[in-house]
């Protein structure tokens, strides 16, 4: 008892420390003051005025089309490499591995840069496209990342008796190997998603006139205050995707409930 | 056969590794050999000896060594009891500790400031109750602080997708056969989580290793870490010919501290290093 | 499995391809929060052209992306410095001046001011401009501010914000010592690097800061901030302890100003926008949004509240101006030369 009391204990705390910041920008999305060092009374106008603001909304849309087609293709070909890589010889897998981290291991600009370079000696128009195909890049080593781990704990014994029994190798492949690395699939989309959401130099250097994401409207904004909009706005993403995760979770113990009864 | 067969799916991410990884990276190794007049030159990779330089590398390396560290610490114990508790759909529940991840990386670290300054907010808490106030803002300290925050998601999740994976009758059969928690722990669960382990590790030392935002904002910049110099000799002095020679000097210590690491990973036995 | 990926890959290129057939007919590149979003609004309005408005951190960030030229814009507000330099590698078009009546709005002392990076004022038009100075808390610093020499002094330990950027820092301590902040001398500059030394060894500078001094200076974490003047109006309302002076050794003139690249694609347009810019009525809303100093004398002319009119943190006078220099450009080895020097004081 004692010992799950300090297991809830440290759990809080972690989650305390993971939290404080963002309850702090909550916070900050209600002060009056566009100082983030003073607080000037209450207010919901960022609010009102952030749904007013073309631009910071087109942003955000921008952002997420990136974050989730970048996360998912890195995902799709992360995978794909993984199972490939996992049945490699050592010579081949160690290269294939150490070259997947480069683009981990620059700097952001050096990859951004580089990737621009690219873009212009190809005579390729920056645009939407060169950022999404940016992210794709720099999103594959977390995918794979994620995904090895998992695929060295899985068993060839399974795959092989499904075989055995007959399946066929697309079918083995989604009944015994998909289940198991999923949860690792999983967190390395999500790990992609969040990565290409929070971007900004790659951005930067890759993308063309007219395109623009928060964290470009964010960076920018920085010389002169960032405008409490954005505040506002990062509350209501968090917000939303606390209410879905609380129903999701709401779903799952009702589900849990009638397998009790059915049993 | 059969794996001869599934090396082949490899083929789609080879043709975009060298599209979008090898060709940039040999663009940056020639901007890396070579000076403005386009002259082959050895310079941009010797000046890391240079004090300053070697100041900075050496401190990014001990900071982002310390915040690795500490990731780990705090992320191990936080997985193992992840994995204990029932629950059906846990992939929520792992979840929770990635949504600050999507509040914005300058947001965040912004709201630290504010947070941690001389009259921030928890020196204003901390007056109130009368006790003693915390003076970590611009210093090492705090810049550590924020590669903790900002890394620790990146330490819990692969060492939490690995530990799920276990089999709880291995470990039930060690304690049957009479370990005790901790011989478990360190003969079975340890070592089959290693490979979560090395995978949490190279995603909190890399990130951390090249950081300059969080030197920056919190740090106060008084602490100029390699990641700052890169930085500013691509912006401010516009030298993409030192800046990129830098990088590549990075790049291999980060490979090797990479291999050092990879070396207690037994359970890949698949890595040459 | 491959049909799905065929699949998917054809929503993602005709997804990307909707992403960027959106056209503009006016690209313009500008700091953050650098006008006010009204105006675009406006301008759009007036004349039914539509504007794709973005925004750039640093002068350094946005160079690669206007001379590589993937992707061009049409109006770009560089500083001073960086106009030189953008003349100097010919990557500006000159303007059509017959397409910007407005542009005797502007004081013809900016005009003046704006030849030492513009020569014959031919490729820009001023749109802000302000001092560099300091910033103090009238309840910590009670002694008058006059001089750089408050920077170094040891009664204000942990006490001063001092700003990241190399040649803003080089600049002040250049001028506290009595040289041109345009200095290449490499004795007068070992000089300003030891000055700033000695004043991070003695612990008075508190941390290196662009934006923040602004933050930090309101939340009174800091006596002493080095600041742009067109921050201090702003800050001044959030606190009223605030107090901007531009010291007696002299400081930096700077000016921002629109420039059209070589590679734009419409000139014209851009043209409209910056005569729009000079209309009076538009100079003004702007003023009032960003706070930082206008060389519109018409708009000036138009200011209600007295006590912005008549501020000499927003208009300084003539005496103070005479003090204050321009930087230039000053070629890659001194660029480089400035950056070793910078390293070697923040290590």
């Amino acid at each position: 008892m004692v010992k799950k009391t300090a297991q809830r204990f440290y759990i809080i705390l972690i989650l305390l420390f993971l939290y404080a910041p963002i309850i702090t920008l909550v916070g900050l999305s209600f002060n009056q003051s566009k100082s983030i060092s003073r607080w000037g009374g209450f207010t919901t106008k960022w609010y009102t005025s952030l749904f007013e603001n073309d631009a910071i909304l087109s942003a955000l849309y921008t952002t997420l089309t990136i974050a989730f087609f970048s996360a998912f293709i890195a995902t799709i070909i992360g995978t794909i490499a993984s199972i490939a890589i996992n049945s490699m010889k050592r010579l081949p897998r160690t290269i294939l591995l150490g070259i997947t981290n480069i683009p981990m291991l620059n700097a952001d600009i050096v990859t951004g840069i580089s990737l621009m370079l690219l873009f212009i000696g190809l005579h390729y128009t920056l645009s939407f496209s060169s950022v999404l195909i940016a992210h794709i890049t720099f999103n594959i080593p977390y995918v794979i990342l994620s995904v090895m781990p998992k695929l060295k704990q899985t068993s060839r014994n399974t795959y092989e008796a499904a075989l055995d029994l007959g399946a066929s190798q697309l079918y083995a492949f989604f009944k015994v190997v998909l289940p198991d690395i999923f949860p690792g699939i999983l967190s390395g989309f999500l790990l992609a998603f969040t990565m290409s959401l929070d971007d900004f130099v790659i951005t930067h250097f890759t993308k063309g006139p007219g395109i623009d994401t928060l964290s470009t409207k964010i960076y920018t904004e920085v010389r002169k205050g960032i405008k409490p909009e954005m505040y506002a706005l990062s509350s209501l993403l968090f917000v939303t995707v606390l209410i879905l995760l609380i129903l999701l979770n709401r779903r799952t113990n009702k589900d849990k409930a009638t397998d009790f009864t059915k049993k | 056969m059969n794996n001869k067969r599934k090396k082949y799916l490899a083929f789609p991410y080879v043709l975009w590794m060298a599209a979008f990884i090898i060709i940039p990276l040999f663009m940056i190794i020639y901007y890396g050999l070579t000076n403005r007049n386009r002259q082959f030159t050895f310079e941009n990779l010797t000046i890391i000896a240079e004090p300053s330089n070697l100041k900075a590398l050496w401190l990014s390396l001990k900071l982002s060594t310390l915040s690795t560290i500490l990731c780990l610490i705090l992320a191990y114990p936080l997985a193992s009891i992840l994995t204990k508790i029932k629950m059906k759909n846990k992939s929520i529940l792992v979840f929770i500790f990635i949504l600050p991840m999507w509040m914005n990386f300058l947001l965040r670290t912004l709201a630290w400031q504010t947070l941690l300054d001389k009259n921030g907010v928890i020196n204003t808490v901390l007056t109130f109750f009368h006790l003693p106030l915390i003076n970590i803002i611009n210093t090492p300290g705090a810049i550590i602080l924020g590669m903790v925050y900002n890394f620790l998601p990146f330490m819990i999740l692969p060492i939490y997708n690995t530990l799920s994976k276990i089999d709880s009758s291995v470990v039930d059969a060690a304690r049957d056969l009479g370990a005790n928690e901790f011989q478990t722990f360190l003969r079975i669960t340890f070592p089959l989580s290693l490979p979560g382990v090395i995978s949490g590790i190279t995603m909190v030392f890399v990130p951390a290793l090249t950081t300059f935002v969080i030197s920056d904002i919190l740090g106060g910049s008084k602490i100029l870490l390699i990641g700052n110099v890169i930085e500013q000799e691509f912006k401010y002095a516009n030298n993409w010919h030192t800046g990129s020679g830098l990088s590549l000097v990075l790049m291999v210590f980060i490979l090797i501290s990479m291999a050092l690491v990879s070396k207690y990973d037994k359970e890949s036995e698949g890595n040459i290093w | 499995m491959k049909k799905f990926i065929s699949v998917v890959l054809l929503i993602i290129s005709a997804f990307a391809l909707s992403g960027c057939s959106k056209k503009y007919d006016l690209y313009v590149y500008n700091w953050g929060e650098y006008m006010d979003p009204e105006v675009i609004k406006q301008f759009e309005k007036e004349t039914g052209l539509t504007v794709s408005y973005e925004n750039f951190e640093t002068n350094e960030d946005m160079l690669p992306k206007v001379a590589n030229g993937a992707g061009s814009y049409d109006l770009v507000c560089p500083s001073d410095y960086m106009i030189q330099h953008m003349i100097e590698e010919d990557l500006l078009a000159e303007l059509d001046f017959n397409n910007i009546p407005n542009i005797s709005n502007i004081g013809s002392q900016y005009m003046e001011s704006s030849k030492a990076f513009d020569p014959d004022n031919k490729y820009s038009v001023p749109y802000c401009w302000g001092t560099v100075g300091i910033l103090y808390n009238k309840k910590m610093v009670t002694e008058p501010v006059d001089s750089w020499s408050i920077l170094w002094d040891k009664k204000y330990k942990d006490n001063v914000l001092m700003q990241n950027s190399v040649r803003d820092a080089f600049g002040i301590t250049l001028k506290y010592l009595g040289y041109s902040l345009n200095s290449t001398d490499k004795e007068e500059l070992e000089e300003a690097k030891e000055k700033l030394i000695e004043q991070k060894e003695d612990g008075i500078v508190q941390a290196y800061v662009v934006d923040q001094v602004r933050d930090k200076m309101i939340g009174e974490s800091a006596a002493l901030g080095v600041i742009y003047s067109g921050e201090a109006i702003f800050t001044q309302r959030e606190n009223p302890d605030l107090e901007y002076v531009v010291p007696k050794e002299g400081s930096n003139l700077w000016i921002d100003s629109w420039v059209v690249p070589k590679n734009a694609a419409h000139k014209e347009n851009a043209e409209k926008f910056i005569n729009f810019l000079c209309r009076a009525d538009i100079a003004l809303m702007n003023f009032e949004y960003i706070t930082y100093s206008t060389p519109n004398e018409a708009a000036k002319a138009l200011i209600e509240d007295e006590n912005i009119k008549n501020s000499t943190v927003a208009f300084p006078d003539n005496a103070t101006l005479a003090r204050c220099e321009t930087f230039q450009y000053l070629g890659e080895d001194a660029d480089e030369l400035y950056n070793e020097l910078w390293k070697e004081v923040k290590s």
